[in-house]
C-alpha cells in the first residue's frame, strides 16, 4: 500500500462522516419543513376564512329547502354497515335567530337537488350572525320603499349608508358625550367619597353642596343625551329589510343592524377580492362582536403589542443592570456562580408559577398598597389592586429577565479585555469605561436578549390569565381621558383570544376558522416585532462592532 | 504636581501644533519639543524609579526585586524571553496590573519622585500622564474621530473647536493624518492593523501624557507598518519619555537609547543600548543577544 492509499479504517471513517453530514442536513431540513408547514397550515386556514364561498340552495328529499355555505364533506363516521360509504356535508345555514343553530349536517342520501341561485343574499349582521335568504321588501317608517329582489337591491345601498352613518353617530354619542358625562359623574362620586372620608367641617359641607349642584347638572345632561339616544335608536329601527329564508319564513331586519350585504353567487372577481380585503381590514382593525366569534380583534392586537412593549421597558434596564453587576463588579467566586445558576434555573420555572407570584406580589401586595394610599376613595372597588396590563407586563418581565441577563452577560463577556484596558489606560474610571465603551459594544448582545424576551413574552398566556388578561376588555388601555395611558386596566391578548374563541365560545364550529386567523395574526405580530428589533440590532452592530467584519 | 491644569495643557498643545504644521512635510524632520511642565529638568532626569519591586500573581512571582531607572525623553527598551516579566513591569508604571485578581506588589515605583502606590494617589490622573499602547491594537468601536477624542472627553474637554485641533494634532503626531483626514467619521475598525496601532498612539498622545508605554506595539504588524511605527518612535521621543517592551532585539537596537534585559522576573542587566548589545556584562545577556536561547 502506498503512502497516499487509504486504509480500510480510514475509508470507513470517511463513510461514517458522510452519513453524519447527511443526518445533520436531514435534521435541519426536517426542522425547516416543520416550521414552514406550520406557517402554511395556519396561513391557509386563516386566510381562507375571509374568502366568500358560493352559497348553495339545497332541497332535501322530504321537501325541506335550505340555503347556506358548504363547510366540508366527509365520510359518515360510524361502525354501522348500513352507513358504509355514505358521505355527509356540513352546511352553514346561519339565521341563528330563526333556527338556533349555525350548522347542519346533511347526509348525501337526503339531498335531492343542489343549486346556486344568483339572487340569494348573505347579510352580515351585528347580532345573530349571518342571514341567508332572498330579499322581499324594503320598508321605511312602515311603508314600503321597494319590493322584489332587484328593486330592493337597487334602493338598499343609499339607505344602508345612511343608517350606518346613523349608527356611527349613535356610537360616538355613547362613547363620546355620554361617556364623558359618565366619566365626570364617576369622578364626582369618588371626590364626594374623598370629601366624606376627610371628615365633617365647614369646608367639606361647602364642597358637598357644590358637588350636589354639579351632579344635578350632570344628571340633567345625561337625561337629555339619553333621550337623544332613544330617538336615534328609533330612527335606526325605522328602516327595515324584509327577508325570506329558504323555507319561506319572513324576517324583518333593521338595516342599521346590517354590516354588509353580499350576493355571493353573482359577484365578479374584483368584487370578491374587494370583499376579501375588506373583511381582513375589518378583522385587523375592528372590535369583536358576538362573544368574540365575529368582528375584529384589534383590542387583542393592541393589548399584546402594548404589553410586550411595557415588558421590554421593564426587563431590559433591569436585566442589563443585573448582568453588569454580575459580570463587571461582582468578584468571581462560588457566590456569583451560584447566582448565575439560580438565574439560569429561573428561566425554567413554569410560567404559571410566575403568574401566581405576580398575583400575590404585584396585584395584592403592591397594587393593594397603592389603592390604600392613593385610591382609597374608590375602595372597595380596586384600582391597581386587581389584574391589569402593568402587572401583567411586570410579571412577564420577571419571567423573561433570566433570558436578558444571560444574553447581556454574554454580550459583556464578548467585549475584549484589551478594549477595556485601552479605556482605563487613558485615565477613564471604571464607570466611564463601562458606560462609554463596554455597554455600546455589548448592545447587540443586549438587544438579542431583548428579542428573545419579546418572543417569549408575546406567546405567553398562562400567567396572564391571573394577572389581568380578560376575554373582553370594555376599553383599551389607552384612550382620550386623562392620564390617557391607563396601566391599571385589564386588556385582551391574542394568545388568550385564540383559546377563548376556539374552546370557550358558544359557537365553536363557526369560530374555528377564526382560531387559525388569529393564530396567523399572533405569529405575524411576533415576527413583526422581532423584525423591528433585529433591524435595530443590525444597525447597532454595524456601529459598535468590536471587530471589523 | 498631579494633575496639571487644562489651560496649561492646551497652550502647550497649540504651540506644538503650530510647529508641527510647519514640519509636517518631511517626516524625518523632528518637531521641536513644546514647552512642558517638566522641561526645566536636566535631560537625564529620572521619570520612573522602581525600588526593589516585586510582584505576585496569586502565589507565582512575576517580578523579583527589580530596581530600575527610566530616563526622561529617552527610549528605554525591555527585552527578554517570553514570560520574563517585561510586560508586567511595564504595566506597573500605569498600575494596569491592579485589574488582575489576586495581584500583590512589594517595593515601590516612584513617578517624578512620588510613589504611585501611595494610598492617596489618584490612579486615573496617573494614567492620564502615563499613556499606553498595547500589543494588540484596541481601537474603540467608534469613529476615528471619537477614538482620539475619547481621552479628551473623559478629561473634560468639550469645545468642538479645541477637540478638532487636538485630534488633527494627535493624528499628525502619529503620522496618520494624511491617511485618515477625509474619513474621520468612519469606524476605526475599518483601518488596517498598522493604521489602527498608529490610531492607538494618536489616542494616547491626544491627552498629552509625559510618558508613553509601548507594549510590543509592532508584534502584530508587517515590516512596512513596523518601520512606520519605529520612525514614529524616533519622532515621539523628542517630546515623550518612552518605554517599549519588545521581543525583537533588532527593534530594541534600532529604537532605544537604554535597554534593560530581564529574565524570569529579574532584571539581569541595564545600560545604554550600544553597550548592552556590543559589550554585555552578564553571561545571560550575551547568550540571549547572540541567540543562544530565548
Amino acid at each position: 500500500m502506498t503512502m497516499l492509499g487509504m486504509t480500510s479504517r480510514r475509508r470507513s471513517t470517511e463513510r461514517l462522516g458522510q452519513v453524519f453530514t447527511w443526518m445533520c442536513a436531514g435534521a435541519l431540513a426536517l426542522n425547516l419543513l416543520l416550521a414552514v408547514g406550520l406557517l402554511i397550515l395556519i396561513g391557509m386556514h386563516g386566510l381562507a376564512y375571509f374568502w366568500q364561498a358560493s352559497v348553495t340552495e339545497i332541497e332535501l328529499k322530504d321537501g325541506t329547502r335550505l340555503i347556506g355555505e358548504v363547510h366540508g364533506i366527509e365520510a359518515v363516521p360510524t361502525a354501522d354497515a348500513a352507513w358504509e360509504g355514505e358521505q355527509r356535508m356540513r352546511l352553514k345555514i346561519g339565521n341563528r335567530d330563526l333556527y338556533g343553530l349555525d350548522f347542519r349536517w346533511l347526509r348525501e342520501s337526503e339531498i335531492e337537488t343542489v343549486t346556486t341561485p344568483d339572487e340569494v343574499v348573505l347579510l352580515e349582521r351585528l347580532e345573530w350572525g349571518n342571514f341567508y335568504g332572498r330579499m322581499v321588501e324594503l320598508r321605511q317608517a312602515g311603508s314600503p320603499v321597494a319590493a322584489g329582489s332587484e328593486a330592493v337591491l337597487a334602493a338598499l345601498p343609499d339607505l344602508h349608508q345612511r343608517q350606518m352613518a346613523l349608527r356611527e353617530s349613535i356610537e360616538s354619542l355613547e362613547h363620546g358625550e355620554m361617556g364623558e358625562v359618565n366619566y365626570e359623574l364617576e369622578k364626582l362620586r369618588l371626590e364626594e367619597r374623598a370629601v366624606r372620608m376627610r371628615g365633617d367641617d365647614a369646608r367639606a359641607s361647602a364642597d358637598l353642596a357644590r358637588m350636589e349642584r354639579t351632579q344635578a347638572q350632570l344628571d340633567e345632561r345625561y337625561r337629555e343625551l339619553a333621550a337623544e339616544l332613544t330617538a336615534m335608536r328609533d330612527r335606526l329601527h325605522d328602516v327595515v329589510l324584509v327577508m325570506r329564508d329558504a323555507g319561506g319564513q319572513t324576517k324583518e331586519i333593521a338595516v342599521g343592524e346590517i354590516v354588509r350585504v353580499v350576493q355571493p353567487n353573482s359577484m365578479g372577481t374584483l368584487a370578491s377580492v374587494r370583499l376579501y380585503l375588506g373583511r381582513i381590514v375589518e378583522f385587523v382593525s375592528g372590535a369583536p362582536r358576538e362573544s368574540n366569534t365575529e368582528g375584529g380583534i384589534f383590542p387583542a392586537i393592541f393589548g399584546t403589542v402594548m404589553m410586550v412593549f411595557l415588558m421590554s421597558f421593564a426587563v431590559v434596564p433591569f436585566g442589563v443592570l443585573a448582568a453588569l453587576y454580575l459580570r463587571e463588579y461582582a468578584k468571581d467566586g462560588p457566590m456569583v456562580r451560584a447566582v448565575r445558576i439560580a438565574v439560569n434555573n429561573l428561566a425554567g420555572v413554569p410560567s404559571i408559577v410566575f403568574g401566581v407570584f405576580g398575583l400575590g406580589f404585584f396585584v395584592y401586595l403592591i397594587g393593594g398598597t397603592i389603592d390604600q394610599l392613593f385610591y382609597a376613595e374608590a375602595l372597595p372597588t380596586p384600582t391597581f389592586g386587581t389584574g391589569g396590563i402593568l402587572w401583567a407586563s411586570l410579571t412577564l418581565a420577571l419571567l423573561t429577565v433570566p433570558v436578558v441577563i444571560v444574553a447581556a452577560e454574554e454580550g459583556l463577556a464578548a467585549v475584549p479585555r484589551v478594549v477595556r484596558e485601552g479605556s482605563l489606560a487613558l485615565g477613564a474610571t471604571k464607570f466611564e469605561t463601562i458606560w462609554r465603551v463596554v455597554l455600546p459594544a455589548a448592545s447587540p448582545g443586549i438587544l438579542t436578549g431583548m428579542i428573545l424576551a419579546m418572543a417569549r413574552a408575546a406567546g405567553e398566556v398562562a400567567p396572564l390569565m391571573i394577572v389581568g388578561m380578560v376575554k373582553l376588555a370594555p376599553s383599551l388601555p389607552v384612550d382620550g381621558y386623562f392620564p390617557y395611558v391607563h396601566l391599571e386596566r385589564k386588556f385582551m391578548h391574542l394568545g388568550f383570544h385564540i383559546y377563548d374563541v376556539g374552546f370557550q365560545s358558544p359557537n365553536v364550529e363557526a369560530s374555528q376558522p377564526l382560531v387559525f386567523a388569529t393564530a396567523l395574526l399572533l405569529v405575524g405580530v411576533v415576527i413583526g416585532m422581532n423584525f423591528v428589533a433585529i433591524v435595530v440590532r443590525n444597525r447597532v452592530r454595524r456601529s459598535y462592532a468590536t471587530s471589523a467584519v | 504636581m498631579l494633575p496639571r491644569s487644562m489651560a496649561l495643557k492646551s497652550t502647550a498643545l497649540r504651540q506644538a501644533s503650530d510647529l508641527d504644521l510647519e514640519h509636517e512635510a518631511s517626516r524625518s524632520s523632528v518637531a521641536p519639543s513644546a514647552p512642558r511642565s517638566g522641561s526645566g529638568k536636566s535631560p537625564n532626569a529620572r521619570v520612573f524609579v522602581t525600588e526593589r519591586l516585586s510582584l505576585w500573581y496569586g502565589t507565582s512571582r512575576a517580578l523579583n526585586d527589580v530596581s530600575l531607572e527610566i530616563a526622561e525623553k529617552r527610549v528605554t527598551a525591555f527585552i527578554g524571553p517570553s514570560g520574563c516579566g517585561k510586560s508586567t513591569l511595564l504595566r506597573c508604571f500605569n498600575r494596569l496590573n491592579d485589574l488582575v485578581d489576586g495581584v500583590r506588589v512589594e517595593g515601590d515605583v516612584l513617578f517624578e519622585g512620588q510613589s504611585i502606590y501611595a494610598p492617596d494617589l489618584d490612579v486615573n490622573s496617573l494614567r492620564k500622564r502615563v499613556g499606553m499602547v498595547f500589543q494588540k491594537s484596541n481601537p474603540f468601536p467608534k469613529s476615528i474621530y471619537e477614538n482620539v477624542a475619547y481621552g479628551c472627553r473623559i478629561h473634560g474637554i468639550k469645545k468642538k473647536a479645541l477637540l478638532d485641533e487636538i485630534i488633527e494634532q494627535s493624528l499628525r503626531g502619529a503620522a496618520l493624518w494624511g491617511e485618515v483626514k477625509d474619513r474621520l467619521q468612519e469606524s476605526a475598525l475599518g483601518l488596517s492593523g498598522g493604521q489602527q496601532q498608529r490610531l492607538c498612539i494618536a489616542r494616547a498622545i491626544a491627552i498629552e501624557p509625559d510618558v508613553l508605554l509601548l507594549d510590543e506595539p509592532c508584534s502584530a504588524l508587517d515590516p512596512v507598518a513596523t518601520a512606520k511605527i519605529e520612525d514614529l518612535i524616533h519622532q515621539l521621543k523628542e517630546r515623550y519619555t518612552i518605554v517599549i517592551v519588545t521581543h525583537n532585539m533588532q527593534q530594541a537596537a534600532r529604537v532605544s537609547d537604554q535597554t534593560a534585559f530581564m529574565y524570569i522576573g529579574e532584571l539581569v542587566e541595564t545600560g545604554p543600548t550600544q553597550e548592552i548589545f556590543t559589550n554585555p556584562k552578564k553571561r545571560q545577556t550575551e547568550d540571549y543577544i547572540t541567540g543562544r536561547f530565548g
